[in-house]
């Protein structure tokens, strides 16, 4: 599988890093990084949250300067003063979230960054369009509003721009996390096209798996420095299993936490675990039927979604972003009214109730975006614990804040589930990812909560609080009365909570699948629309 | 009504329509380019106002019209470029400071008007007009549009300009992806603060030709506050046009109009307080809100200072 | 949020204080008149005597009820820019209102009559943006500014047309005798209005840090989106914020008009609001703050009329130094913020 590299070029050294150091208050980013890129080479660079991945390729990419240490390229050395002295170097980046702008259309975009007194040459651009879109074998459409882009043709545009001035290095930073898996498979036939085209690819991921199957050579960092290098020949000679554990061993050097989070990592330990029969046929906790939504510019709204949930299950939905999923989550937690459809708690309709009505039911929702929408995010940590219950007697009387009580509710929440934070009144901003989530879990857990929907419930969060929010979803999932609904563009995950797992697709539920063994082809089929179950 | 007093009618509205539309016109444009960079330029107002102090005053002293133009889009630039210096550069409060450039304007220009002019009360000699043949002559609308000055056809050609510049041109892209994702702007290797930077000015110095037009060709004389909140209505042109010159254009003749609709009616012979037109354009205005208010447009990163990194 | 007493830091305050006078001195040397003569007689006559005092006290009234509703608005996210037709609506409404009422019920009724006029007249200017704004998203900063133009003109209308007192030459309404106006403080010329207003303000202050409602109005003003989450009513809330404060803002209307003027004729604009607004700005929504920026501006105002009238400065050099003052404690807040976040706390 990794057979195929040119030989001849495979030496050639694209981009040199030497003793690159980049420090922030408080922490050192980079710690004296030495790491070189070769022509016609897969290059993958692994490591967790905070190891100095983004930090390097900011700095490569022209968007950060190191505070010491040199770079060549092409056997020059060079500075990069900004992002476009670095593509004007032949070095590309295709950032994790799409950075083109959806106004306007794909020729226009392409021809960004070009000096403004130019006038616009569409001609040029086209021929350079068809140029790339040729060595990627992809079909785009020049004319169209990149906005009307599937994010898998969206991010072809974006490799097209990374490659527009030369096909010298391409930096690709977690390319997969938003794709279907199809699109995942169409991207690695391009990477390996464009490798074979003598480009040195930097293949930035989390996904072990991804990274022994595409990679040609891999690197770890930890902590700001290089701890470990895998090169072609090693990684042709071993199986993907052996990798993975040297990796794990170089990501977490100390054992202890590596078996632990081994299964976060490669994600499959856990497949099937999950599928109890204790469920069964209890009559339905919750019920949608035919629920459709209005969308505005941009969203997937529901188009005639039903659901079952039961009592004491944790139902997983999976399926690629944005076929719908923020939009039931709002119609169930009672944030977004249906057009048209129905919904009961308990054989009760609640469609009609608003957020807090439903709360007092005991439905709670925590949504992936916990800065902007979860929290308010420069008031306090106690403010914001108490977010949905303002004007409860619990803390108000009278219409009159009592701040010692919300203070020593936010205390009691801080100790119970392990907050970091220096105290109840800072602002929720300041706190890592992985606290403020754990602020979203004391506020929606607390009191009778009968039905919990969780909304990518580790996006953004480092590893070891990936690990401790599915424990916990694991250990309070499952109880008698509540049910649990978690969605997730990550199979693995859904795959270890689940105990069924539903999937998404343009606005529906393709189909529910029990959460044994085998159940993740079913849900590949499904999510890609092949099939219906 | 008789047939010459309609015409009369007829031609006094258009006339004051454009007089009174193309500085509205000219800030409107001009606010265009900095909204549709994501710079909502509040200081639109002291912009126009430095223009028109500076521009009477030049236009006085030199006794040149094209002086006084070239003077009021220098000074609407020298604010613009206070005002670029704190929201761009620095990512400060666009409100605020647009606020107390506004403030500061009025204030300095009030000032220097008392001390120059509140004993005199100078006033220009007659407009020179460029008279457009054949056109000029046409009934109706020749006067209005044809027998004017140069500045009223450069406003119009001016329309069309911006249409090729955010159509056809990189400066023109760049400034849609500013205020659309200016984040990909920056990984195209543009500085988003420069474009943001260019585009005030660009404000700046339209909005001081359009505060001098006001003051020179529009009125001959200077007084304080004299826009009148006009740089206001053509922030709100600016926003309703939705990134097309030609909004642009026809709103700001139809403001034009319903401003000129008092003099127009005097000359008819139909007496009204002006009061009661003044509220027509601003009535116009929260009309069009109402009714096309689920259309209205405004670049998603419009008011919110750029820092890379930060999303 | 428990409120964040910053205003200890002395440094913060008076460095864009001094930057501003001195500027505001430079200017004054440009326009060739004594800047420490200037200053010292806007002290003089503002602060120091007492009647200037009185003028400058009585001048806040109408400020801090601006102000008061521009604290809710601001602390709820919501930029009602357009004051000044709230207020004049509702000061012409009273105006007209209050001679009538006068002869035909007790003055206090009357009073609380007129108030209560005022700030509904007020609220009801505000209901369109609120509207555009809850409903649609529409931009509240286009919405008040086009609704305030139109009212000031509609105010206008009212004095010259149905409202005019066909007695006087000049077009306005029918005089208030001054026996029927707000009641002096003891021996002062000031009326109880005043301390009104000072009470709202504080009162608005303590609503927005110490109960449900303000807590939810924050919210609001802190991101719509985290609001609806909450399950809070937004465009109730919108509309609450509006009514607050275009209500008081009508409010102020009206004690200006019972308290000093007794009629308003044609063309009369104090514009109050867009010194205000900045005011409430520097005072980062503070009510106490609040109290004390008004206070200075109105000495300002009260000893730069004096001084314009002696020594040929006119007012609006007052303008040009609220603007200097908000330039440069937006750029020292500035400065602060960043020199703090370089320090990595």
């Amino acid at each position: 599988m990794r057979a195929g590299a040119p030989a001849g070029r495979s030496s050639e050294a694209a981009l040199a890093l030497h003793g690159i150091t980049r420090r922030f208050p408080g922490v050192l980013a980079n710690d004296r990084i030495s790491l070189v890129f070769r022509r016609g080479e897969i290059h993958a660079l692994l490591g967790e949250n905070g190891a100095g991945k983004s930090t390097l390729m900011a700095i490569v990419s022209g968007m950060l300067r190191p505070d010491s240490g040199s770079i060549e390229v092409a056997g020059r050395s060079v500075r990069i003063a900004s992002p476009s002295a670095a593509l004007r170097l032949g070095i590309g980046t295709v950032h994790q979230h799409v950075l083109l702008v959806p106004s306007l259309t794909v020729l226009e975009n392409l021809m960004l960054g070009n000096p403004w007194w130019r006038p616009v040459d569409r001609d040029a651009t086209l021929r350079r369009f068809t140029e790339l879109a040729e060595l990627l074998s992809v079909r785009v459409p020049p004319d169209a509003p990149l906005g009307r882009l599937s994010l898998g043709e969206q991010q072809q545009v974006e490799i097209m721009r990374a490659l527009w001035h030369g096909e010298l290095v391409l930096i690709l930073d977690e390319p997969t996390s938003m794709l279907t898996p199809r699109g995942v498979k169409d991207l690695g036939v391009v990477m390996r096209r464009l490798r074979d085209h003598g480009v040195a690819i930097v293949f930035i991921t989390h996904k072990l798996k991804e990274a022994s199957n595409l990679a040609d050579r891999i690197s770890v960092l930890r902590q700001g420095r290089v701890v470990g290098e895998i090169g072609p020949d090693t990684l042709a000679a071993s199986p993907a299993g052996e990798i993975i554990e040297r990796v794990i061993a170089m990501m977490f050097e100390r054992g202890e936490n590596a078996e632990d989070l081994k299964d976060t990592l490669v994600g499959d330990a856990q497949d099937g675990s999950r599928d109890s029969g204790s469920v069964g046929d209890a009559a339905p906790l919750l019920r949608l039927r035919d629920a459709h939504t209005a969308g505005e510019r941009g969203e997937c709204p529901l188009d005639g979604a039903n659901l079952d949930v039961r009592p004491g299950e944790v139902l997983g939905i999976a399926g690629v972003d944005g076929n719908g999923q923020k939009h039931l989550a709002e119609v169930l937690a009672g944030q977004r009214m249906m057009t048209s459809g129905s919904l009961t708690l308990a054989a009760q309709a609640i469609d009609t109730l608003g957020v807090a009505a439903r709360r007092r039911l005991g439905v709670r929702y925590i949504t992936d975006e916990r800065l902007g929408e979860g929290t308010a995010a420069h008031h306090s940590v106690a403010t914001n614990l108490v977010l949905k219950e303002i004007g409860s007697p619990r803390f108000w009387k009278r219409g009159i804040t009592l701040w010692q009580r919300i203070a020593s509710h936010a205390r009691e929440a801080i100790g119970a589930y392990d907050i970091v934070t220096p105290s109840e009144n800072v602002a929720v901003a300041t706190l890592s990812g992985g606290n403020i989530q754990k602020v979203l879990l004391a506020r929606e857990w607390a009191g009778d909560a009968r039905l919990l929907i969780v909304n990518k419930p580790t996006y953004g969060l480092d590893l070891q609080n990936t690990r401790r929010a599915r424990d916990w979803i694991r250990s309070v999932g499952g109880q008698e009365t509540a049910a649990m609904i978690v969605i997730s563009n990550e199979l693995d995950e859904l795959a270890e909570v689940s105990h069924r797992i539903a999937v998404m697709d343009r606005g529906r539920i393709a189909g529910i699948v029990d959460n044994r063994a085998g159940a993740r082809s079913e849900i590949g089929r499904l999510m890609t629309g092949l099939e219906a179950a | 009504m008789d047939n010459l007093i309609q015409e009369a009618f007829v031609a006094s509205l258009f006339f004051g329509a454009v007089t009174a539309g193309v500085p509205l016109l000219l800030a409107g444009l001009g606010e265009q380019v900095s909204e549709k960079a994501g710079v909502l330029n509040i200081g639109l107002e002291g912009m126009m106002l430095a223009g028109a102090y500076a521009g009477f005053a030049t236009a006085y002293l030199s006794d040149s019209f094209l002086a006084g133009f070239v003077a009021g889009a220098l000074a609407g630039l020298a604010v613009a470029l206070v005002m670029a210096a704190l929201c761009v550069v620095l990512g400060m409060n666009q409100i605020v400071v647009g606020i107390a450039i506004t403030l500061g304007a009025e204030g300095v220009t009030a000032l220097l008007h008392h001390f120059q002019f509140s004993r005199s009360y100078p006033r220009l000699s007659k407009v020179e007009t460029w008279p457009i043949p054949a056109l000029a002559d046409i009934p109706f609308v020749g006067g209005a549009f044809f027998d004017r000055n140069g500045l009223v056809y450069v406003a119009f050609l001016l329309t069309f300009l911006m249409i090729w510049v955010f159509r056809r041109t990189h400066f023109g892209l760049n400034l849609q992806a500013a205020g659309d994702t200016p984040a990909a702007l920056d990984a195209a290797g543009v500085s988003v603060k420069v474009t943001r930077f260019v585009s005030v000015l660009v404000t700046g110095g339209l909005g001081g030709l359009g505060g001098a037009y006001m003051s020179t060709v529009g009125g001959g004389l200077f007084l304080p506050f004299m826009t009148g909140g006009a740089g206001f209505i053509a922030i709100v042109l600016a926003m309703l046009a939705r990134g097309n010159p030609l909004w642009v254009l026809f709103g700001a003749f139809l403001f034009g109009a319903s401003l000129a609709l008092t003099t127009a009616m005097q000359v008819a012979g139909v007496n009204i307080p002006t009061d009661v037109i003044q509220m027509l354009p601003f009535a116009m205005v929260i009309v069009v809100l109402i009714l096309f208010a689920r259309h209205s447009y405004l670049p998603p990163a419009l008011g919110l200072p750029y820092h890379r990194g930060a999303r | 949020m428990p409120l964040r007493h910053r205003f200890g830091s002395a440094a913060a305050v008076l460095l864009p204080v001094v930057l501003a006078v001195v500027a505001g001195a430079i200017l004054l040397l440009a326009l060739g008149k004594d800047p420490l003569a200037y200053y010292g007689y806007v002290i003089r006559r503002g602060l120091l005597s007492p009647t200037g005092l009185e003028a400058s006290l009585t001048r806040t009234a109408p400020l801090l009820l601006i102000a008061a509703g521009l604290i809710v608005a601001f602390r709820s996210g919501l930029w009602n820019l357009g004051v000044d037709g709230q207020l004049l609506l509702a000061a012409v409404c009273t105006a007209a209102l209050a001679p009538e009422l006068a002869a035909a019920m007790p003055p206090l009724l009357a009073v609380v009559v007129c108030f209560v006029v005022a700030i509904a007249i007020g609220a009801l200017w505000s209901l369109v943006p609120a509207f555009l704004k809850a409903q649609f998203g529409v931009n509240e900063i286009i919405s008040t500014l086009m609704m305030s133009f139109l009212g000031v003109s509609l105010a206008n209308v009212l004095v010259k047309i149905p409202f005019n007192d066909p007695a006087t030459t000049v077009p306005q309404t029918a005089t208030l005798a001054v026996e029927d106006r707000l009641a002096r403080l003891g021996d002062t010329t000031v009326h109880w209005g005043v301390v009104l207003a000072v009470v709202t303000v504080l009162a608005v202050h303590y609503a927005m840090t110490r109960t449900a409602l303000g807590l939810r109005l924050q919210i609001v003003g802190a991101s719509m989106k985290t609001a609806v989450h909450s399950g809070l009513r937004v465009k109730a809330l919108i509309f609450t914020a509006f009514a607050i404060s275009a209500g008081l803002a009508g409010l102020a209307g009206a004690v200006d008009v019972l308290g000093v003027h007794g009629t308003i004729r044609a063309d009369w604009n104090p514009a109050y609001g867009i010194v205000v607004i900045p005011l409430v700005f520097l005072a980062r929504f503070n009510g106490h703050a609040v109290i004390a920026f008004v206070f200075v501006f109105a000495v300002l105002v009260i000893g730069g009329e004096s001084a314009a009238r002696r020594l040929d400065v006119p007012t609006y050099f007052v303008l040009v130094l609220v603007g200097l003052l908000m330039l440069f404690f937006t750029i020292t807040e500035h400065v602060d913020n960043r020199r703090r976040l370089q320090g990595g706390s």
